[in-house]
Protein backbone atom coordinates (compact mmCIF):
# COMPACT_ATOMS: atom_id res chain seq x y z
CA UNK A 1 0.00 0.00 0.00
CA UNK A 2 1.10 3.64 -0.69
CA UNK A 3 -0.34 5.50 1.57
CA UNK A 4 -0.61 4.91 5.75
CA UNK A 5 -3.95 3.79 7.95
CA UNK A 6 -6.01 6.49 9.15
CA UNK A 7 -8.06 5.30 12.04
CA UNK A 8 -7.67 1.83 11.10
CA UNK A 9 -9.18 1.58 7.32
CA UNK A 10 -6.75 2.93 4.12
CA UNK A 11 -7.32 6.71 3.35
CA UNK A 12 -8.41 7.58 -0.10
CA UNK A 13 -5.08 9.82 -1.44
CA UNK A 14 -3.06 6.13 -1.39
CA UNK A 15 -3.35 6.70 -5.12
CA UNK A 16 -1.60 8.98 -7.24
CA UNK A 17 -3.38 11.77 -8.62
CA UNK A 18 -2.07 13.27 -12.07
CA UNK A 19 -5.40 15.79 -13.07
CA UNK A 20 -4.74 19.43 -12.85
CA UNK A 21 -6.33 22.17 -14.03
CA UNK A 22 -6.18 25.99 -14.55
CA UNK A 23 -10.25 27.48 -14.93
CA UNK A 24 -10.55 30.84 -16.91
CA UNK A 25 -9.96 33.66 -16.04
CA UNK A 26 -12.43 35.13 -13.31
CA UNK A 27 -14.43 37.94 -15.05
CA UNK A 28 -14.73 39.57 -11.57
CA UNK A 29 -11.51 39.25 -9.83
CA UNK A 30 -9.41 38.64 -12.62
CA UNK A 31 -7.38 35.94 -11.38
CA UNK A 32 -7.76 31.95 -12.52
CA UNK A 33 -8.74 29.17 -9.92
CA UNK A 34 -6.57 26.20 -10.25
CA UNK A 35 -7.54 22.40 -9.34
CA UNK A 36 -4.83 19.28 -7.91
CA UNK A 37 -6.61 16.21 -7.64
CA UNK A 38 -9.52 17.37 -5.67
CA UNK A 39 -8.12 20.09 -4.06
CA UNK A 40 -9.47 23.71 -5.57
CA UNK A 41 -7.69 27.03 -5.23
CA UNK A 42 -9.32 30.27 -5.61
CA UNK A 43 -8.38 33.69 -4.68
CA UNK A 44 -10.52 37.14 -3.94
CA UNK A 45 -9.28 40.31 -3.15
CA UNK A 46 -8.69 39.44 0.50
CA UNK A 47 -8.65 35.67 0.21
CA UNK A 48 -7.19 32.42 -0.78
CA UNK A 49 -9.88 29.80 -0.69
CA UNK A 50 -8.66 26.17 -0.47
CA UNK A 51 -11.99 23.28 -1.46
CA UNK A 52 -11.74 19.31 -1.19
CA UNK A 53 -14.31 16.99 -0.77
CA UNK A 54 -14.66 17.38 2.74
CA UNK A 55 -14.33 20.91 3.73
CA UNK A 56 -13.42 24.37 3.17
CA UNK A 57 -10.70 26.51 4.34
CA UNK A 58 -9.97 30.48 3.99
CA UNK A 59 -6.54 32.26 4.37
CA UNK A 60 -5.73 36.05 3.98
CA UNK A 61 -3.99 35.74 0.48
CA UNK A 62 -0.89 37.33 2.32
CA UNK A 63 -0.42 34.34 4.38
CA UNK A 64 -1.17 31.95 1.32
CA UNK A 65 1.13 33.68 -0.65
CA UNK A 66 4.37 33.74 1.61
CA UNK A 67 4.26 30.23 2.30
CA UNK A 68 3.29 28.92 -0.80
CA UNK A 69 6.42 31.13 -1.99
CA UNK A 70 8.75 28.89 0.69
CA UNK A 71 7.15 25.39 -0.34
CA UNK A 72 8.07 26.36 -3.99
CA UNK A 73 11.14 27.98 -3.57
CA UNK A 74 12.69 24.89 -0.94
CA UNK A 75 11.21 22.35 -3.04
CA UNK A 76 8.73 21.23 -0.68
CA UNK A 77 11.48 21.46 1.38
CA UNK A 78 12.14 18.93 4.53
CA UNK A 79 8.98 16.78 5.76
CA UNK A 80 6.16 18.60 6.48
CA UNK A 81 4.80 22.61 4.93
CA UNK A 82 1.77 23.55 7.29
CA UNK A 83 0.61 26.75 5.26
CA UNK A 84 -1.23 26.99 8.65
CA UNK A 85 -2.96 25.24 11.00
CA UNK A 86 -5.35 23.30 8.23
CA UNK A 87 -3.57 23.26 4.74
CA UNK A 88 -0.11 22.37 3.75
CA UNK A 89 2.33 19.56 1.89
CA UNK A 90 4.42 16.95 2.79
CA UNK A 91 7.53 16.16 0.99
CA UNK A 92 8.09 12.50 0.24
CA UNK A 93 11.34 13.21 -1.96
CA UNK A 94 9.56 12.40 -5.42
CA UNK A 95 6.32 12.29 -4.62
CA UNK A 96 4.51 14.99 -2.25
CA UNK A 97 1.03 14.57 -0.08
CA UNK A 98 -1.22 17.76 -0.36
CA UNK A 99 -3.40 17.35 2.93
CA UNK A 100 -6.08 19.45 4.95
CA UNK A 101 -6.74 19.23 8.37
CA UNK A 102 -4.46 16.03 8.41
CA UNK A 103 -2.37 17.54 11.24
CA UNK A 104 -4.99 19.22 13.02
CA UNK A 105 -6.44 17.15 16.35
CA UNK A 106 -10.18 18.63 15.63
CA UNK A 107 -10.05 17.55 11.89
CA UNK A 108 -8.66 14.40 12.62
CA UNK A 109 -11.19 13.79 15.25
CA UNK A 110 -14.10 14.81 13.33
CA UNK A 111 -13.06 12.82 10.45
CA UNK A 112 -12.90 16.03 7.69
CA UNK A 113 -9.17 15.63 7.24
CA UNK A 114 -8.41 14.75 3.79
CA UNK A 115 -4.91 14.13 2.02
CA UNK A 116 -3.74 13.34 -1.67
CA UNK A 117 -0.63 12.36 -3.28
CA UNK A 118 1.33 13.85 -6.17
CA UNK A 119 4.15 13.71 -8.28
CA UNK A 120 6.66 16.25 -7.17
CA UNK A 121 7.71 17.59 -10.74
CA UNK A 122 4.14 17.86 -11.66
CA UNK A 123 2.56 19.71 -8.76
CA UNK A 124 5.48 22.34 -8.54
CA UNK A 125 4.45 23.69 -11.89
CA UNK A 126 0.78 24.12 -10.89
CA UNK A 127 1.99 26.02 -7.98
CA UNK A 128 4.52 28.07 -10.20
CA UNK A 129 1.36 29.33 -12.35
CA UNK A 130 -0.29 29.72 -9.04
CA UNK A 131 1.94 32.40 -7.89
CA UNK A 132 2.12 33.50 -10.34
CA UNK A 133 -1.15 34.21 -11.42
CA UNK A 134 -1.93 35.92 -7.77
CA UNK A 135 0.80 38.18 -7.57
CA UNK A 136 0.11 41.45 -8.06
CA UNK A 137 2.63 43.99 -9.18
CA UNK A 138 4.03 45.47 -6.47
CA UNK A 139 3.80 42.47 -3.98
CA UNK A 140 6.89 40.59 -3.22
CA UNK A 141 6.05 36.98 -1.42
CA UNK A 142 9.70 37.01 0.07
CA UNK A 143 9.65 40.32 1.54
CA UNK A 144 9.40 41.59 4.61
CA UNK A 145 5.97 43.50 5.05
CA UNK A 146 7.31 46.87 5.89
CA UNK A 147 9.40 46.45 2.32
CA UNK A 148 6.46 45.13 0.20
CA UNK A 149 3.37 46.83 -1.75
CA UNK A 150 0.35 44.70 -0.37
CA UNK A 151 -1.46 41.79 -2.06
CA UNK A 152 -4.98 43.14 -1.99
CA UNK A 153 -7.14 43.79 -4.52
CA UNK A 154 -8.33 42.58 -8.31
CA UNK A 155 -5.42 41.35 -10.62
CA UNK A 156 -3.50 44.34 -11.31
CA UNK A 157 -0.30 42.77 -13.28
CA UNK A 158 2.36 40.28 -11.95
CA UNK A 159 5.47 40.31 -10.24
CA UNK A 160 7.06 37.07 -11.65
CA UNK A 161 11.00 38.67 -11.36
CA UNK A 162 10.11 38.61 -7.53
CA UNK A 163 8.49 34.45 -7.76
CA UNK A 164 11.00 33.13 -9.88
CA UNK A 165 13.97 34.50 -7.66
CA UNK A 166 16.82 31.62 -7.60
CA UNK A 167 17.95 30.00 -4.02
CA UNK A 168 21.43 30.66 -3.94
CA UNK A 169 23.47 27.66 -3.08
CA UNK A 170 27.30 27.46 -2.70
CA UNK A 171 29.07 24.48 -4.17
CA UNK A 172 31.89 24.42 -1.19
CA UNK A 173 32.07 27.86 0.25
CA UNK A 174 30.98 31.54 -0.91
CA UNK A 175 33.66 33.53 -2.04
CA UNK A 176 36.00 30.56 -3.85
CA UNK A 177 36.33 30.91 -7.13
CA UNK A 178 34.09 29.54 -9.51
CA UNK A 179 31.62 29.53 -6.72
CA UNK A 180 28.67 32.10 -5.40
CA UNK A 181 30.60 35.42 -5.09
CA UNK A 182 29.83 37.55 -2.00
CA UNK A 183 27.14 40.09 -2.02
CA UNK A 184 27.81 44.40 -3.22
CA UNK A 185 26.06 47.27 -3.87
CA UNK A 186 26.96 46.68 -7.89
CA UNK A 187 25.88 42.88 -7.85
CA UNK A 188 22.50 44.53 -6.83
CA UNK A 189 22.01 43.63 -3.13
CA UNK A 190 22.26 46.86 -1.00
CA UNK A 191 22.63 46.69 2.67
CA UNK A 192 19.39 45.70 3.69
CA UNK A 193 17.93 49.22 6.14
CA UNK A 194 18.08 47.09 9.49
CA UNK A 195 21.70 46.14 8.61
CA UNK A 196 23.23 49.45 8.17
CA UNK A 197 25.36 49.16 10.87
CA UNK A 198 26.52 45.88 10.20
CA UNK A 199 30.44 46.01 9.56
CA UNK A 200 31.29 45.23 5.70
CA UNK A 201 34.81 44.73 5.83
CA UNK A 202 36.39 41.88 4.56
CA UNK A 203 39.02 39.30 6.11
CA UNK A 204 42.71 39.60 5.16
CA UNK A 205 43.39 36.49 2.64
CA UNK A 206 47.33 36.24 1.94
CA UNK A 207 47.56 33.26 -0.50
CA UNK A 208 50.76 31.65 -1.74
CA UNK A 209 51.11 31.29 -5.62
CA UNK A 210 49.17 27.70 -6.18
CA UNK A 211 46.62 27.98 -3.68
CA UNK A 212 44.48 30.82 -4.00
CA UNK A 213 41.34 27.97 -5.25
CA UNK A 214 42.53 26.98 -1.33
CA UNK A 215 42.74 30.27 0.81
CA UNK A 216 39.60 31.37 1.29
CA UNK A 217 37.27 33.74 3.50
CA UNK A 218 34.83 36.34 3.42
CA UNK A 219 32.55 38.18 5.59
CA UNK A 220 29.18 36.12 6.28
CA UNK A 221 27.60 38.85 8.22
CA UNK A 222 28.30 41.27 5.63
CA UNK A 223 26.52 38.82 3.07
CA UNK A 224 23.59 38.08 5.03
CA UNK A 225 22.94 41.87 5.75
CA UNK A 226 22.71 42.36 1.96
CA UNK A 227 20.05 39.77 1.47
CA UNK A 228 17.03 40.73 -0.30
CA UNK A 229 14.58 38.19 1.02
CA UNK A 230 13.49 37.01 4.64
CA UNK A 231 12.80 32.79 5.52
CA UNK A 232 14.93 31.99 2.52
CA UNK A 233 17.81 29.83 3.67
CA UNK A 234 20.56 30.01 1.09
CA UNK A 235 23.47 27.50 1.18
CA UNK A 236 26.69 29.09 1.92
CA UNK A 237 29.15 26.26 3.28
CA UNK A 238 29.15 22.70 2.18
CA UNK A 239 30.67 19.79 4.06
CA UNK A 240 29.67 16.67 2.18
CA UNK A 241 25.99 16.34 3.25
CA UNK A 242 27.00 18.88 6.22
CA UNK A 243 24.94 22.49 5.12
CA UNK A 244 25.22 26.27 6.56
CA UNK A 245 21.87 27.20 5.30
CA UNK A 246 22.21 31.21 7.11
CA UNK A 247 19.05 33.34 6.17
CA UNK A 248 17.68 36.83 7.10
CA UNK A 249 14.86 36.72 9.13
CA UNK A 250 11.74 39.64 10.02
CA UNK A 251 8.17 39.42 10.82
CA UNK A 252 7.05 35.69 10.88
CA UNK A 253 7.75 32.73 9.06
CA UNK A 254 5.50 31.97 6.54
CA UNK A 255 4.95 28.46 7.67
CA UNK A 256 5.49 26.21 10.30
CA UNK A 257 7.87 23.65 9.46
CA UNK A 258 7.36 20.20 10.78
CA UNK A 259 10.29 18.88 9.76
CA UNK A 260 11.14 15.01 9.26
CA UNK A 261 14.62 14.93 11.02
CA UNK A 262 16.40 17.15 12.90
CA UNK A 263 17.13 20.51 12.57
CA UNK A 264 19.74 22.85 13.98
CA UNK A 265 19.75 26.55 14.22
CA UNK A 266 22.34 29.00 15.70
CA UNK A 267 21.48 32.34 16.46
CA UNK A 268 24.12 34.90 14.51
CA UNK A 269 22.45 37.94 15.58
CA UNK A 270 19.41 39.52 17.47
CA UNK A 271 16.32 37.38 18.49
CA UNK A 272 13.91 35.32 17.56
CA UNK A 273 11.25 33.63 19.01
CA UNK A 274 9.88 30.31 18.52
CA UNK A 275 6.39 28.78 18.98
CA UNK A 276 7.11 25.10 18.92
CA UNK A 277 4.04 22.38 18.70
CA UNK A 278 3.59 18.87 18.07
CA UNK A 279 4.00 17.58 14.42
CA UNK A 280 0.98 15.50 14.57
CA UNK A 281 -1.68 17.24 16.30
CA UNK A 282 -0.60 21.08 16.54
CA UNK A 283 -0.47 21.43 20.48
CA UNK A 284 1.19 23.70 21.76
CA UNK A 285 4.51 22.47 23.48
CA UNK A 286 7.38 24.88 24.34
CA UNK A 287 8.65 28.64 23.19
CA UNK A 288 12.44 28.80 22.48
CA UNK A 289 14.00 32.58 22.43
CA UNK A 290 17.29 32.65 20.57
CA UNK A 291 19.26 35.11 21.13
CA UNK A 292 23.22 35.84 19.66
CA UNK A 293 25.11 32.77 19.93
CA UNK A 294 22.50 30.52 21.10
CA UNK A 295 22.97 27.01 19.33
CA UNK A 296 19.34 24.90 19.37
CA UNK A 297 17.82 21.43 17.73
CA UNK A 298 14.23 21.68 16.49
CA UNK A 299 13.65 17.80 17.41
CA UNK A 300 12.18 15.40 14.15
CA UNK A 301 8.59 15.40 15.56
CA UNK A 302 7.64 19.02 16.14
CA UNK A 303 6.56 21.83 13.66
CA UNK A 304 7.73 24.99 14.42
CA UNK A 305 7.34 28.84 13.41
CA UNK A 306 9.29 32.16 14.17
CA UNK A 307 8.75 35.40 15.12
CA UNK A 308 11.58 38.37 14.87
CA UNK A 309 10.57 41.63 15.71
CA UNK A 310 13.85 43.53 13.86
CA UNK A 311 15.52 41.78 10.94
CA UNK A 312 17.94 38.92 12.11
CA UNK A 313 20.55 36.42 11.28
CA UNK A 314 19.73 32.89 11.55
CA UNK A 315 21.84 30.18 10.46
CA UNK A 316 19.93 27.01 9.83
CA UNK A 317 21.93 23.80 9.67
CA UNK A 318 20.66 21.15 7.80
CA UNK A 319 21.95 17.46 7.09
CA UNK A 320 20.79 16.65 3.78
CA UNK A 321 21.95 12.97 3.64
CA UNK A 322 19.76 10.94 0.83
CA UNK A 323 19.91 8.24 3.22
CA UNK A 324 17.74 9.90 5.73
CA UNK A 325 14.68 9.54 4.35
CA UNK A 326 14.54 5.91 4.27
CA UNK A 327 15.41 5.67 8.34
CA UNK A 328 12.61 8.08 8.23
CA UNK A 329 10.42 5.08 6.71
CA UNK A 330 12.35 3.15 8.87
CA UNK A 331 11.73 4.56 12.15
CA UNK A 332 15.66 4.90 11.95
CA UNK A 333 16.07 8.37 12.17
CA UNK A 334 16.31 10.06 15.71
CA UNK A 335 13.58 12.42 16.69
CA UNK A 336 16.29 14.16 19.13
CA UNK A 337 20.11 14.73 18.03
CA UNK A 338 21.60 14.32 21.76
CA UNK A 339 20.83 12.25 24.95
CA UNK A 340 22.15 13.67 28.23
CA UNK B 1 29.58 39.99 31.24
CA UNK B 2 28.32 36.82 32.47
CA UNK B 3 25.06 36.08 30.77
CA UNK B 4 22.58 34.63 33.00
CA UNK B 5 21.82 31.07 33.61
CA UNK B 6 18.58 29.70 32.41
CA UNK B 7 16.07 27.25 33.97
CA UNK B 8 14.52 24.87 31.52
CA UNK B 9 11.00 25.79 32.68
CA UNK B 10 9.66 29.53 32.29
CA UNK B 11 12.19 31.23 34.67
CA UNK B 12 13.25 34.21 32.79
CA UNK B 13 16.17 35.69 34.32
CA UNK B 14 17.10 38.97 33.90
CA UNK B 15 20.17 39.86 32.22
CA UNK B 16 22.26 43.01 31.57
CA UNK B 17 24.10 43.20 28.51
CA UNK B 18 21.30 44.57 26.15
CA UNK B 19 18.90 43.59 28.30
CA UNK B 20 16.54 46.32 27.07
CA UNK B 21 14.63 46.06 23.86
CA UNK B 22 16.18 46.97 20.87
CA UNK B 23 17.23 50.14 20.50
CA UNK B 24 17.02 52.86 17.82
CA UNK B 25 19.82 54.85 16.78
CA UNK B 26 19.46 57.99 14.80
CA UNK B 27 16.33 56.43 13.48
CA UNK B 28 17.96 53.52 12.48
CA UNK B 29 18.49 49.81 14.09
CA UNK B 30 21.21 48.59 16.40
CA UNK B 31 21.90 44.90 15.19
CA UNK B 32 22.82 42.77 18.37
CA UNK B 33 25.91 40.63 18.10
CA UNK B 34 27.01 38.75 20.98
CA UNK B 35 31.00 38.92 22.09
CA UNK B 36 32.85 36.75 24.44
CA UNK B 37 31.78 39.19 27.22
CA UNK B 38 28.74 40.54 26.30
CA UNK B 39 26.02 37.91 25.25
CA UNK B 40 22.71 37.10 26.63
CA UNK B 41 21.36 33.67 26.71
CA UNK B 42 17.91 33.18 25.19
CA UNK B 43 15.56 30.33 27.11
CA UNK B 44 13.04 27.74 26.97
CA UNK B 45 9.23 28.13 27.93
CA UNK B 46 7.83 24.55 28.59
CA UNK B 47 4.62 24.20 27.67
CA UNK B 48 4.73 20.07 27.25
CA UNK B 49 8.09 19.05 26.57
CA UNK B 50 11.32 18.42 27.95
CA UNK B 51 14.06 21.27 27.68
CA UNK B 52 16.56 18.42 27.11
CA UNK B 53 15.48 18.02 24.03
CA UNK B 54 16.20 21.50 22.34
CA UNK B 55 20.42 20.44 22.95
CA UNK B 56 20.04 24.27 23.86
CA UNK B 57 23.28 26.15 24.59
CA UNK B 58 25.45 29.47 24.13
CA UNK B 59 28.66 29.34 22.01
CA UNK B 60 29.88 32.70 23.57
CA UNK B 61 28.76 30.84 27.23
CA UNK B 62 30.83 28.18 25.98
CA UNK B 63 33.99 29.63 24.94
CA UNK B 64 33.91 31.47 28.52
CA UNK B 65 33.66 28.33 30.23
CA UNK B 66 36.01 26.00 28.41
CA UNK B 67 39.93 25.68 27.84
CA UNK B 68 41.46 27.46 24.94
CA UNK B 69 41.20 25.38 21.43
CA UNK B 70 38.88 22.77 23.49
CA UNK B 71 36.70 22.02 20.57
CA UNK B 72 33.25 22.01 22.24
CA UNK B 73 30.76 20.00 20.18
CA UNK B 74 27.76 22.78 20.88
CA UNK B 75 25.68 21.12 17.57
CA UNK B 76 25.71 17.58 16.52
CA UNK B 77 23.77 15.88 13.28
CA UNK B 78 24.43 12.49 13.03
CA UNK B 79 28.59 12.57 12.62
CA UNK B 80 28.37 16.27 11.18
CA UNK B 81 29.01 18.67 14.08
CA UNK B 82 29.47 22.09 15.40
CA UNK B 83 32.10 23.02 17.48
CA UNK B 84 32.17 26.14 19.53
CA UNK B 85 35.69 27.68 21.73
CA UNK B 86 37.97 30.15 22.69
CA UNK B 87 40.86 30.93 20.56
CA UNK B 88 43.48 32.58 22.51
CA UNK B 89 47.67 33.01 22.06
CA UNK B 90 48.90 30.15 19.61
CA UNK B 91 46.52 26.50 19.24
CA UNK B 92 48.31 23.53 18.39
CA UNK B 93 48.39 22.22 14.60
CA UNK B 94 45.75 20.92 13.53
CA UNK B 95 44.76 18.88 10.12
CA UNK B 96 42.21 17.01 8.08
CA UNK B 97 40.71 14.65 5.31
CA UNK B 98 38.01 16.74 4.23
CA UNK B 99 37.45 20.29 4.21
CA UNK B 100 36.02 22.69 7.57
CA UNK B 101 35.09 25.80 7.66
CA UNK B 102 35.68 28.36 10.63
CA UNK B 103 33.52 30.99 11.80
CA UNK B 104 34.89 33.97 13.87
CA UNK B 105 31.91 35.00 16.19
CA UNK B 106 33.87 37.65 18.21
CA UNK B 107 37.29 39.05 18.20
CA UNK B 108 40.06 38.44 16.02
CA UNK B 109 41.76 34.86 14.88
CA UNK B 110 44.94 34.67 12.39
CA UNK B 111 44.93 31.27 10.76
CA UNK B 112 48.12 29.73 9.66
CA UNK B 113 47.77 27.10 6.62
CA UNK B 114 50.27 24.55 5.46
CA UNK B 115 50.05 21.76 2.44
CA UNK B 116 51.93 18.94 4.23
CA UNK B 117 54.24 17.31 2.30
CA UNK B 118 52.55 13.93 2.67
CA UNK B 119 49.33 13.19 3.73
CA UNK B 120 49.35 13.55 7.23
CA UNK B 121 45.89 11.26 7.64
CA UNK B 122 44.17 8.64 5.29
CA UNK B 123 41.62 9.65 3.26
CA UNK B 124 38.82 8.77 5.10
CA UNK B 125 40.14 10.27 8.70
CA UNK B 126 36.97 12.30 9.81
CA UNK B 127 37.21 15.02 11.98
CA UNK B 128 40.33 17.57 12.57
CA UNK B 129 43.25 15.21 14.26
CA UNK B 130 46.12 17.08 16.00
CA UNK B 131 48.94 17.25 13.95
CA UNK B 132 51.98 17.43 16.01
CA UNK B 133 54.53 20.48 15.53
CA UNK B 134 54.40 22.09 12.61
CA UNK B 135 54.40 19.89 9.63
CA UNK B 136 57.18 19.94 7.11
CA UNK B 137 55.36 21.07 3.47
CA UNK B 138 54.33 24.43 1.44
CA UNK B 139 52.91 27.11 3.28
CA UNK B 140 49.52 28.14 1.52
CA UNK B 141 48.79 31.03 3.09
CA UNK B 142 47.43 33.24 5.73
CA UNK B 143 43.56 34.29 6.62
CA UNK B 144 42.87 36.98 9.90
CA UNK B 145 39.03 36.91 10.40
CA UNK B 146 37.07 39.30 12.80
CA UNK B 147 33.87 39.17 13.51
CA UNK B 148 31.43 36.93 11.30
CA UNK B 149 34.10 36.30 8.64
CA UNK B 150 34.17 32.61 8.00
CA UNK B 151 37.36 30.71 6.33
CA UNK B 152 38.19 27.68 4.31
CA UNK B 153 40.35 25.12 6.33
CA UNK B 154 40.53 23.18 3.02
CA UNK B 155 40.90 18.94 2.78
CA UNK B 156 44.14 17.96 3.35
CA UNK B 157 45.89 20.71 4.80
CA UNK B 158 47.41 20.98 8.65
CA UNK B 159 45.99 24.73 10.04
CA UNK B 160 47.01 26.63 13.01
CA UNK B 161 45.07 29.45 14.92
CA UNK B 162 46.61 32.29 16.73
CA UNK B 163 44.54 35.42 18.84
CA UNK B 164 46.22 38.21 19.99
CA UNK B 165 42.96 38.48 22.53
CA UNK B 166 40.47 35.71 23.64
CA UNK B 167 37.90 35.14 20.78
CA UNK B 168 35.06 32.96 19.78
CA UNK B 169 35.13 30.26 16.71
CA UNK B 170 32.62 28.14 15.62
CA UNK B 171 34.03 25.27 13.57
CA UNK B 172 31.80 22.97 10.65
CA UNK B 173 33.51 19.81 11.06
CA UNK B 174 32.65 16.33 11.72
CA UNK B 175 32.94 14.51 15.02
CA UNK B 176 36.79 13.79 15.53
CA UNK B 177 39.23 12.92 18.36
CA UNK B 178 39.04 16.48 19.35
CA UNK B 179 35.57 17.10 19.68
CA UNK B 180 34.50 17.16 23.03
CA UNK B 181 31.12 15.91 23.84
CA UNK B 182 29.87 17.81 27.41
CA UNK B 183 25.94 18.19 26.67
CA UNK B 184 25.30 18.13 30.11
CA UNK B 185 27.67 21.04 31.34
CA UNK B 186 26.47 23.42 28.36
CA UNK B 187 22.92 22.56 27.64
CA UNK B 188 19.63 23.60 29.28
CA UNK B 189 18.57 21.04 31.34
CA UNK B 190 21.40 19.12 31.79
CA UNK B 191 21.49 20.57 35.15
CA UNK B 192 22.39 24.32 35.39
Amino acid sequence: MGGYLHRGRPVSETAIRHDFSAEPVSNVTGYRAFTAGSFRFSRDEYFATIEWPKGRHQMPVDAFLRALMRDIAWGFFYGTVNFDAVFGTTNLYGQVDMFAGRYNDSYRAAGLDWQERFEASELMPLFKEMISDWTNDGYDPFAAPQETDAPWGRKNGGNDAAVTRQRVTARRMVGLPGDTQPRTDESGYPVNRMFADVPQDAPLVEAEPGFEDQVCAYNLFAYLSRSDVTWNPSVCSVLEDSLYCPTTEEFILPIEHGNDRVEWFMQLSDEITWDVKDKETGKPRAKVTMRAGDIAAMPADIRHQGYSSKRSMLLVWENASNAIPEMIQRGEAPVTPVQF
Amino acid sequence: MRAAQHASAARHSAVAAGDEETPLAGGGYTTVFGALNDYRKGHIEIIDDDPKNYVFSNVFEIAETCAPYERVVAGKNFDYVIEAGRAERDSPWFTNAHDEFVLCMDGEIEVRLIKPEAPLLAPDARGAHLAGAAPAGAKMGRLVLRRGHQGLLPKGCAYQFSAARPSVFTIQTVLGPVSVEKWADICIGGGQ
